[in-house]
């Protein structure tokens, strides 16, 4: 067997351009199918990077109604939905998969609610506790961070993010500056940024968009206790959490809005019901979509394979050709069919092996050349890899077959006479 | 009686019909007789070696090697008797190019499932039995023609065969070495060894100790005797 090994490698380095170019097709074969897993696979990372949240895992629990969020237009819970109070986010804080959770009040594209001069703001307002700035993994870019006096005493102070900040102060530091929000005079502390931030390059970037709770619109913070101010309610009604790992986020959005389910007294009909905004899942669908037309692609790269295949059983019968007398004198001296069939398919297997693994490395450099060129993203697959290398060798086998059965059923006396 | 032949018959198919080569030949030889047979070409005595060396099977008639009759075996069975009974020298001497002296000649070893160890120091033996142990290391290419075909005697004896087919040993060569290589054999023989060798060449034949002729897929020896 290491004999058959050693020859074979032997006879590959004996004759190397034509070794070469008969692994070349099984090389480019392989090396494309290894770029397109590669694609794909980085391209589903980013598609989880993306609306995961950055990399920092966290989930929002929302009350809903009929499969939408609930609609805060009546400014006050629905009857059966109790507050959820802090014993209840220390409750959700204390789950295995929840590193961290905090209490929020929220509202959507605040048209004609946020003034500066002239300049209106409309997106997001946020009313937070201490905590929802350690979920999200933000960070104060300018000023300062709200205080526990902020909340206590019902201070009128805001914190933006860059996309609002450029809404109300295209020129200018937003910090100290004073901003309305429904008629009421805030101060501007500070301003804010996310620890990590990835660009979205997935081809449905509105999809992305309308999964992802922090939307294009900007963000603008003011601590819960002043909320009421605002509007005329200050129940916080959604829960964020941060999962201990990304893995866990499902579980941990599941096992939040089962905690806040269970303290509901609706009745069935009115169909309200906390649910977790499953990113993950949300990520899983986008990918399925983005992989099944790549996915195509393989089956053509698959052909070229089939092709240099092909390439592979031509070279061989070649060879089988013009070792006959090397043949016949092997089987004349004892050597027994099987063991002429095994080294010829040795030999083709050596080779399509050495080209799966040229292939994967031609991949591997392909992959980050597209990478650099078109700004997708690619992720190298080990087990692609190596399933590309024994499929590779399989078909080393499966086109090598024929020659080396032609090559085991020579007959020694004619093989020998020949020239 | 190592080998016996007896009314062996080997016909070959030319277009439909089938074309007698060899007819009623019988033929014994005795362990440690040093036999030659001649002939012209086309008179039968390739087909006669090839069923001699168990490279192909007589269409009637009996072949019994060392008692055992082995005219109907199985291809797998012809290759292990070809590897274990016989050792075989041709006139192209037939040596893989790209190996030392030392690994064709260990070849018929590694058939036999001998391990790598002792398989280089009976080929290393071999070849001192030949005169080459210089020459261990040198490829066919490095070697005259007189050289290869010790190269090829070490690789027949080296698996310590019953017999020794030769075809045709010194076709290749000038009589310089044509004449070593009849000193080796006759030195083979005086050891022990049964020889069987194929020539059309008289001065070749004249070495052994008993001449057959073939003509026409028939054989006599040398008194005239069918």
């Amino acid at each position: 067997m290491f004999e058959n090994i050693a020859l074979a490698f032997q006879g590959i380095i004996g004759h190397k351009l034509r070794s070469f170019l008969t692994m070349l097709g099984i090389i480019i074969g392989i090396a494309s199918i290894i770029s397109i897993v590669s694609t794909i696979k980085g391209t589903n990372e980013q598609i989880k990077q993306n609306l995961i949240g950055s990399g920092n895992n966290s989930v929002v629990v929302q009350l809903n109604q009929g499969g939408y969020e609930y609609e805060m237009a009546y400014e006050s819970l629905p009857e059966g939905v109790p507050v959820i109070t802090e014993d209840v986010r220390q409750e959700i804080e204390d789950l295995e998969e929840v590193e961290c959770a905090s209490l929020f009040l929220s509202r959507r594209y605040t048209n004609d609610t946020v003034f500066h001069q002239k300049n209106a703001y409309n997106g997001s307002l946020y009313g937070i506790d201490e905590n929802y700035f350690d979920v999200y993994g933000y960070y104060i870019q300018i000023g300062r961070n709200f205080t526990e006096e902020d909340f206590a005493w019902f201070r009128k102070v805001a914190i933006l993010d860059s996309t609002a900040a450029k809404a109300l102060f295209p020129t200018g530091n937003p910090v100290g500056q004073v901003v309305e929000i429904h008629g009421e005079p805030f101060t501007i502390i500070g301003q804010m940024d996310q620890t990590s931030a990835f660009e979205p390059v997935i081809n449905s970037v509105n999809d992305y968009r309308t999964y992802n709770s922090n939307d294009n619109g900007g963000q603008i913070f003011v601590p819960s206790s002043v909320w009421g101010i605002i509007y005329r309610y200050d129940e916080p009604q959604s829960v964020a959490v941060r999962a201990a790992s990304t893995d866990d986020m499902t579980k941990a959005g599941k096992n939040t809005a089962d905690i806040l389910n269970a303290r509901l007294t609706v009745d069935n009909d009115s169909d309200l019901a906390y649910k977790s905004n499953d990113l993950l899942e949300e990520a899983k669908q986008l990918q399925e979509l983005s992989s099944a037309t790549n996915n195509q692609l393989l089956w053509i790269a698959g052909i070229s394979l089939l092709v240099g295949g092909i390439g592979v059983m031509n070279i061989m019968l070649v060879t089988v050709t013009e070792r006959t007398r090397e043949i016949g004198l092997k089987k004349a001296i004892g050597a027994r069919k099987r063991r002429i069939l095994f080294q010829f398919l040795t030999e083709a297997v050596v080779l399509t092996g050495m080209g799966g693994l040229l292939g994967v490395l031609a991949g591997i450099i392909l992959s980050q050349v597209i990478s650099n060129l078109s700004g997708t993203p690619t992720a190298i697959s080990m087990s692609a890899s190596l399933v590309a290398v024994i499929f590779s060798m399989v078909i080393g086998i499966v086109f090598g077959l024929l020659p080396a059965i032609k090559a085991a059923n020579l007959n020694p006396i004619e093989a020998l006479r020949r020239e | 009686m190592l080998l016996q032949l007896k009314e062996i018959y080997k016909d070959y198919p030319q277009g439909r019909s089938m074309v007698p080569v060899l007819k009623h030949v019988s033929l014994d030889v005795e362990e440690g007789q040093y036999i030659a047979i001649m002939g012209p070409s086309g008179s039968g005595k390739t087909t006669l070696m090839n069923i001699i060396g168990c490279l192909d099977v007589p269409t009637s008639g009996d072949y019994l090697l060392d008692g055992q009759n082995i005219s109907r075996e199985k291809d797998a069975k012809m290759a292990s008797i070809r590897n274990r009974f016989i050792g075989f020298v041709f006139q192209q001497f037939n040596l893989l190019p790209k190996l030392t002296a030392l690994d064709n000649v260990a070849l018929p070893l590694l058939y036999a499932g001998v391990n790598k160890k002792e398989r280089r120091a009976r080929a290393a033996e071999a070849l001192k039995k030949v005169g080459l142990e210089d020459r261990i290391k040198f490829r066919p290419n490095q070697l005259s023609g007189g050289q290869c075909q010790r190269v090829a005697i070490a690789r027949a004896i080296v698996g310590n065969p019953r017999l020794l087919l030769a075809d045709e040993p010194t076709g290749a060569l000038d009589s310089k070495s044509g004449t070593q290589i009849m000193e080796l054999f006759k030195k083979l023989n005086e050891e022990g060894m049964t020889i069987v060798m194929i020539t059309h060449e008289q001065s070749i034949a004249d070495c052994a100790q008993k001449i057959y002729y073939i003509l026409d897929g028939e054989l006599r020896d040398n008194r005239g005797n069918w």
